[in-house]
């Protein structure tokens, strides 16, 4: 919908994610050949634009962390605000089915989010390909769009979120108060939570003698559980098909010689493909949550009696 | 069908468009309307009356299927508005209490936002929407961001997005609650010129006031959630005995309401 595009708090906000884009571009272009150093034979450099941390943050990172907000942004008061300005009542007299409301709510967010995800996307390339000079191959390219893609998922979930709040809550404050707190909950306390549970349920002692068995089950409690959180699915997801040097999506320390192997193996890039293996089922979780809390959202606003009182 | 209600020298039978049949809803064990029992005819003009909380606004959101009835039968317009209310929707137009506009868009953006939601192509409304602001006499300020308008005005513009969809119907909740008396007027006439020229139903939810009177054909009373009185001004006051030649709507409502 148009009304994105001409808002303030989106040209805010788009300035905001295209100013960081830049900075970050380009401080990784200038500091890549440190980077660089050591690594015998780099390959897919041009990814690293993307993920390197350069002095502050990448630009993944900041879209992890901010897209979110991002998505709470677009659709906190997106039905509430029609409540208030009494335009709710007057769009369901008129002859359209009451879903098309909300469906058109989130469709406008999610091609809002991806136009500017790949606006973005672009921009950094085009920077990066002047600054570095090196030209993205067939694999980067797919590997960054599966990246958009899932980025967009993503933010597509945190969209739904604030939506279902804005059905929920009559005040536009209280349901953008939800939605942060919901964010921030997911952010810092899941993987905290998770970490907790593991201990519970799987207790590594870091004194004693070290069982293999126990260390395994650790990680499994610890990672199923941060699964529960969008959060850690779309940073699994967005690291390892970024990423192609990692192949766990969480990494287990090991000493000594299990160490010196471990490190061998991850010399060699993973393939694009078994990238996208690992990849899919974060997605395919990510989907499911969106439809999941979409339709919870569906529902209740179906239900709902709109009044102009 | 017959519409067996005759009134002035206008006989002839017409359509119903409206009609209920034992028409109820709670809220939980709150009755909002009790047993309604109602017929509006094709063309009239129909003022639907009673306190605050009567239930005049529940009423009117079950003709047009925005809230389920507890129980009993409505059809509007031919539709049961609980399994059509998009039928109902696309013939019926309908304008809330405080309507509500997006007030960062100007007149003319708002009436086009409307019209495409009737699936109105912009050719056709472009041409409409000039011609409804030149009739609610907002033409000169079309221009204008809605935000700035006065509350008559956005009641008038409230008429013209109503009328977008060319209804056969129109359900007017509390029209003229808060303006002034010359935007009352304004109001009323308006009313009255789309009742005859365009031969548009109205059905007119109001508060009591003795310019409503002036326009309406048939009135309807309610009182907590039951229909207490239904007729033209005349046939009421026949029936209450009221004898004094200048009685007024008003005078009727207090008997009324003295007796329920």
């Amino acid at each position: 919908m148009e009304d994105h595009f001409s808002s303030t708090r989106f040209l805010l906000m788009s300035a905001l994610i295209v100013m960081v884009g830049v900075i970050t571009a380009s401080m990784v272009g200038m500091s890549i050949q440190e980077e660089l150093r050591g690594m015998t034979k780099p390959t897919l450099i041009f990814l690293l634009l993307f993920t390197s941390t350069g002095k502050l943050f990448s630009f993944v990172q900041f879209i992890g962390f901010f897209g979110p907000l991002m998505g709470i942004i677009l659709g906190f008061d997106s039905i509430n605000r029609e409540r208030m300005q009494r335009t709710l009542s007057k769009l369901v007299s008129q002859p359209i089915y009451r879903d098309s409301i909300i469906n058109g709510k989130f469709l406008a967010g999610v091609a809002t989010i991806a136009i500017v995800l790949v606006a973005i996307v672009l921009i950094i390339s085009g920077l990066g390909i002047r600054l570095i000079g090196v030209v993205p191959g067939q694999e980067e390219v797919l590997r960054l769009v599966v990246y958009v893609i899932a980025s967009i998922l993503y933010i597509a979930f945190w969209l739904g979120i604030s939506i279902l709040f804005s059905v929920l809550f009559r005040s536009t404050a209280t349901s953008a108060l939800a939605s942060l707190a919901l964010w921030i909950f997911f952010s810092f306390f899941v993987s905290l939570g998770a970490g907790i549970l593991a201990d519970a349920v799987a207790p590594v002692n870091q004194s004693g003698g070290v069982d293999p068995a126990m260390i395994e089950k650790h990680e499994m409690v610890q990672r199923i559980s941060s699964y529960f959180s969008p959060m850690s699915l779309y940073g699994d997801a967005t690291s390892t098909i970024l990423d192609p040097m990692r192949k766990t999506t969480k990494s287990v320390m090991l000493m000594g010689p299990m160490e010196r192997l471990s490190l061998t193996r991850f010399q060699s890039p993973l393939p694009f493909l078994q990238s996208l293996f690992i990849v899919i089922w974060p997605m395919i979780t990510m989907v499911a949550i969106t439809f999941l809390c979409f339709g919870i959202c569906y529902y209740a606003f179906m239900r709902q009696e709109i009044r102009t009182v | 069908m017959r519409c067996s209600s005759g009134w002035g020298e206008d006989k002839v039978d017409r359509q119903t468009i409206i009609e209920t049949e034992e028409l109820t809803k709670n809220y939980g064990s709150q009755v909002a309307v009790n047993h309604l029992n109602l017929q509006i005819c094709e063309g009239e003009i129909f003022g639907f009356m009673g306190p605050n909380g009567a239930g005049k606004t529940t009423t009117l959101l079950m003709f047009l299927g925005m809230t389920e009835p507890t129980s009993g039968k409505v059809r509007v317009c031919g539709f049961d508005p609980r399994r059509d209310p998009l039928r109902i929707k696309e013939k019926v137009g309908y304008l809330p209490e405080n309507v509500g506009f997006y007030d960062d868009m100007d007149a003319r953006e708002n009436l086009r936002f409307v019209a495409r939601l009737n699936r109105i192509s912009d050719e056709v409304s472009h041409k409409r929407i000039d011609e409804l602001l030149g009739k609610v006499g907002l033409l000169d300020e079309a221009r204008k961001k809605v935000g700035t308008y006065s509350k008559g005005m956005r009641q008038r513009l409230g008429i013209a997005e109503v009328l977008i969809k060319e209804p056969r119907l129109i359900f007017l909740d509390e029209p003229t609650i808060g303006l002034d008396p010359d935007g009352t007027n304004r109001m009323l006439e308006l009313v009255r010129s789309l009742s005859r020229e365009e031969n548009i139903t109205i059905f007119f939810s109001s508060h009591l006031s003795a310019q409503v009177e002036s326009i309406i054909d048939r009135v309807g009373i309610m009182v907590k959630g039951n229909l207490v009185a239904v007729g033209s001004v005349e046939e009421l006051a026949k029936r209450l005995g009221i004898e004094t030649e200048h009685y007024t709507l008003e005078d009727i409502y207090m008997k009324i309401f003295k007796e329920a």
